[in-house]
């Protein structure tokens, strides 16, 4: 998995805490910010940040078209929180427009505003225990298809699967450990 | 167990905004439009920094309605302003569920001594600095966020540009002493000892850094994102402009490619008037809003 090449998507958000993460791992990251960089990736993360700032910024650079046409091809992509929302077919009571990649239904700010952001213990299926970081966080409502859920919350999806596409609600670039990062990568 | 309200959650959510624009907005109509040109965040007040200081008199905290009404309009964070050291003008707003609160020196200050103890809210906190024993002396308080003071309202970008540098060679400063200089450093500086340890261990400030007052043009934003900033508050220069859509477009666009000055070329086409500025020197020395604070 080392020297695999992974893109961060740099439009908006905390980019920089995923380039760190997988720094760490050995991997080769870029920042990205144009559509022509992604043909190169062996892996992309779209990161936390503001949904619909990144949606924006992603139609208007033309990175979108770029990113679908990759991942299905095969290119593993992640998505954290705002990236999470970016990847779901469809979001509850909202026509925001979506990469549309993943057979997920994904209910934005869904634990509440940011008083209600919280941390917690979380066990996920084929990595274990972590510590979850969740910011005024979406969780997914509904899957179908190949999507498999990997970890739930109070009853609440947080972790999904589809093939090469992984989404999380949790923030796994602001705590220490780099299972997540690790388990990605072994798609790449 | 779910804990809520700790550091990393408050700080993270500062994490979450960096190279966006945040925007100040008066009605739910602006933060609509704001949300809709790629805002990260929106600031809801009454009125827009440069009224207030045409206005005069005391400006204190926005009408809860106006907060709620933005509140339900838009989906991305909503921040609010309490002036400096008013606690209970903060206890409200985070009872109205804001996502953050600015102690803000666009507001006129309630306390000549004192800032509000942030750590004892759940919500958190930003504040503004024009130094690094300012910022260091809020993040102390519990601030889990800093922006540059700026000047408010004048659409004069010279002022922000002043306190990044300032702050950008104290981190330098510190960070080249030995270890044996440090606590007179801080003596000097007025900053928290270990905060300033934190400093010298990452060589930057160790919550996001915003840059906010005078931002005008998307050249303004490239700028203070070119020197070392994590991101953009706009205050007048979007609603006080001709054409605020396309300026508003155009300034979340900048911070994102600010270092691509094909792009930023691009998009500084054609974007109408400009606010009208305010040559700082004009400004008596006190109704300047950046020498506010403690």
């Amino acid at each position: 998995m080392a020297g695999k090449r992974v893109g961060i998507l740099a439009l908006q958000g905390a980019f920089l805490e995923h380039e760190s993460a997988f720094k760490r791992c050995g991997a080769q990251t870029s920042l990205v910010r144009r559509a022509e960089q992604i043909k190169t990736l062996d892996a992309l993360v779209i990161p936390g940040g503001e949904s619909t700032a990144m949606g924006t910024l992603m139609t208007r650079f033309g990175l979108d078209q770029a990113i679908i046409s990759k991942a299905r091809a095969g290119m593993p992509v992640w998505g954290t929180c705002a990236g999470m929302i970016l990847l779901a077919r469809e979001v509850v009571a909202s026509k925001q427009p979506t990469l549309g990649l993943m057979d997920i239904a994904v209910r934005r700010n869904a634990f509440g505003r940011q008083v209600d952001s919280f941390e917690a213990e979380l066990v996920i299926e084929g990595i274990g225990i972590t510590r979850g970081v969740f910011i005024r966080a979406p969780y997914v409502e509904r899957v179908w298809g190949e999507t498999k859920i990997l970890c739930e919350y109070q009853e609440k999806i947080v972790m999904v699967e589809e093939n090469n596409l992984l989404a999380t609600s949790f923030h796994p670039e602001l705590t220490e450990t780099l299972d997540i990062q690790k388990y990605f990568l072994q798609k790449a | 167990m779910t804990e809520k309200g700790t550091y990393v959650v408050k700080t993270g959510l500062a994490q979450m905004l960096k190279g966006g624009v945040i925007m100040d907005v008066t009605s739910a109509e602006q933060a609509k439009m704001a949300e809709e040109a790629g805002a990260c965040a929106v600031m809801a007040l009454e009125r827009v920094p440069a009224d207030i200081r045409s206005a005069g008199g005391v400006a204190r905290m926005a009408d809860p309605s106006v907060v709620i009404k933005i509140m339900e309009a838009v989906t991305i964070p909503v921040m609010a302003k309490c002036r400096i050291g008013h606690f209970v003008e903060a206890q409200v707003l985070e009872a109205l569920g804001v996502d953050y609160i600015d102690e803000s020196e666009v507001l006129t200050p309630a306390d000549e001594k004192f800032h509000v103890h942030k750590h004892d809210f759940k919500v958190p906190f930003v504040c503004g600095a024009k130094n690094l024993g300012e910022a260091l002396r809020r993040i102390g308080e519990g601030a889990a966020m800093i922006r540059t003071k700026g000047e408010p309202g004048t659409g004069n970008v010279v002022e922000a540009v002043k306190h990044i540098r300032q702050v950008n060679a104290e981190i330098r400063w510190i960070c080249s002493l030995p270890q044996e200089e440090l606590m007179a450093a801080a003596k000097e500086i007025q900053a928290p000892y270990e905060l300033l340890q934190e400093v010298v261990r990452l060589q930057k400030l160790p919550v996001v850094n915003f840059a906010a007052g005078g931002i005008a043009t998307p050249s303004d934003a490239a700028l203070m994102m070119q020197l070392g900033c994590d991101g953009i508050f706009v205050g007048s220069g979007i609603f006080k402009s001709s054409d605020p859509m396309r300026r508003a477009r155009s300034i979340v666009a900048a911070t994102t490619y600010y270092n691509d000055p094909q792009v930023l070329a691009e998009i500084s086409k054609n974007l109408g008037e400009a606010m009208s500025g305010l040559e700082i020197r004009t400004i008596k020395e006190e109704e300047r809003m950046q020498d506010r604070g403690w």
